[in-house]
């Protein structure tokens, strides 16, 4: 028997470990390509949030597709731990956004409106006034004007998930080439062929770009729009604490292990480079929220890089001019990975029970 | 200064993880995560496992202290509390 070309997927991160788990669940022989240390790398700088708050409110697809995600969390997190013994401290009981300016919380209500009619049945989300909040939460800070709370919400430790995924895979035969930076990637007559930073070259029969920023510069090469940017965020991480916050925000939680994380900033900038003004924010808002937390000491801060689309969706897309190629991306690879993991790779075989995603087509920027 | 009641002698300009090392090979702290017993290693801000309560502050990095006449030095024992630092 002649084996079977592998299927390449350039990109060790969250998403495309999940891509690649999921391939070689389904019987592919499935090769990893991984960049540098020294690369921007979102799996490395993200938040763990399984999230669906204000996910998709103007674009019912994403929200059905988010939905589904979180829902699957639970069964995922067995399995990984089944396949690798990694417990990824998944902890899914419910998240808060809170506000201090009561037009931005009207707002936000006004989306989960939205988004709850995308959905129906089964998300269910609530909207609680500074009254409501301080009866359920007795220390919130006073210039908290209301939150909203969404049952679904939780999270995950980011770094053992990056772990359980790459175990998982490599239970599964994937093979995973580390400090593999690709500088070009075409298509031949049957096939595709990687060229290496290092001058090797990789002859596969299927290609999936999973490479974040990278897939900027790549997906041209492929005949993709690839329209990405960075997005940059900023983390303050303080020192463990023994108490367990009586809370998870989309902006503070506290690991598994007792520290807490805070962050949330978005900015516009291409270097992971943190700044003083955000950090103060970070911690003011901090404080704002829990202002038991005023002495707990930061002990590191950093910035890292989002991988935005145009609309902040994800884009699935399947390659026009070179079948076998593909482009998935999205900066919320943490709550997708459950799907990324199974219904994607059924649709990367277009297997006719594979979910259907025209709505996440890179086409939808071209009308624009 | 002292820790744990006892009496810790340190020279001019040394820091609270180094005289605490001068003096024996005990535990200084336990880990949050396991419990396990820890005494300073890296003498450089890295790698926390110096972390002890000096006069009432918790979590206080020892190599990165000066030892000074009449500190008060605690074993820290696995993480601090909330709204309990100072």
């Amino acid at each position: 028997m002649v084996p079977q070309s592998p299927t390449a997927i350039i990109g060790g991160g969250i998403v495309g470990l999940a891509v690649a788990l999921g391939l070689a669940t389904r019987g592919h022989n499935v090769l990893v390509l991984d960049g540098s240390d020294q690369d921007m790398r979102a799996t490395q700088g993200n938040f763990g949030l399984v999230w669906l708050q204000g996910k998709g409110a103007g674009h019912a697809p994403y929200a059905r597709w988010s939905f589904q995600a979180a829902q699957a969390w639970a069964g995922f997190a067995d399995w990984l731990s089944s396949l690798t013994g990694i417990d990824v401290a998944l902890c899914q009981q419910g998240g808060y956004e809170f506000f201090t300016d009561a037009r931005e919380f009207e707002g936000f209500g006004q989306e989960l409106r939205q988004q709850a009619a995308a959905l129906g049945e089964g998300f269910s989300f609530e909207c609680l006034s500074q009254g409501d909040l301080s009866h359920r939460l007795p220390g919130i800070g006073r210039a908290v004007v209301g939150a909203t709370f969404c049952p679904l919400d939780g999270h995950v430790n980011p770094l053992r998930l990056h772990v359980a995924l790459r175990k998982a895979g490599q239970a599964e035969g994937v093979r995973f080439v580390g400090d593999a930076r690709v500088a070009s990637v075409r298509a031949k007559a049957e096939g595709f062929e990687i060229l290496r930073e290092n001058g090797e070259t990789i002859c596969v029969s299927r290609v999936v770009l999973c490479a974040g920023l990278g897939a900027a510069h790549l997906g041209p090469q492929l005949g993709f729009c690839a329209p990405i940017r960075a997005q940059q965020g900023e983390l303050l991480i303080t020192e463990r604490v023994a108490d367990r916050l009586p809370f998870l925000s989309s902006t503070i939680r506290q690991v598994d292990e007792g520290g807490l994380q805070i962050g949330g900033t978005k900015a516009e900038a291409e270097n992971d480079v943190e700044t003083t003004e955000h950090m103060v924010g970070l911690a003011q808002h901090a404080v704002q929220v829990w202002p038991r937390l005023a002495d707990i000491r930061v002990l590191r801060s950093w910035a890292a890089l989002r991988v935005m689309t145009p609309d902040g969706y994800p884009i699935y897309q399947r390659s026009t001019d070179y079948p076998g190629a593909f482009l998935v991306t999205c900066h919320s690879g943490v709550t997708l990975a459950p799907l990324h993991a199974t219904r994607l790779a059924e649709w990367i075989d277009e297997d006719p029970a594979a979910p259907k995603l025209e709505a996440f087509d890179e086409r939808r920027f071209a009308l624009s | 200064m002292s820790f744990e009641g006892a009496e810790v002698l340190a020279r001019p300009g040394e820091s609270v993880a180094a005289a605490l090392l001068g003096r024996d090979s005990a535990a200084t702290r336990t880990t949050p995560v396991s419990g396990a017993g820890r005494t300073p290693f890296c003498m450089m801000g890295v790698c926390f496992d110096c972390l002890v309560t000096i006069d009432g502050l918790p979590n206080v990095q020892a190599c990165m202290v000066e030892a000074r006449e009449g500190m008060v030095i605690r074993r820290q024992h696995g993480a601090r509390r909330i709204g309990k630092g100072s």
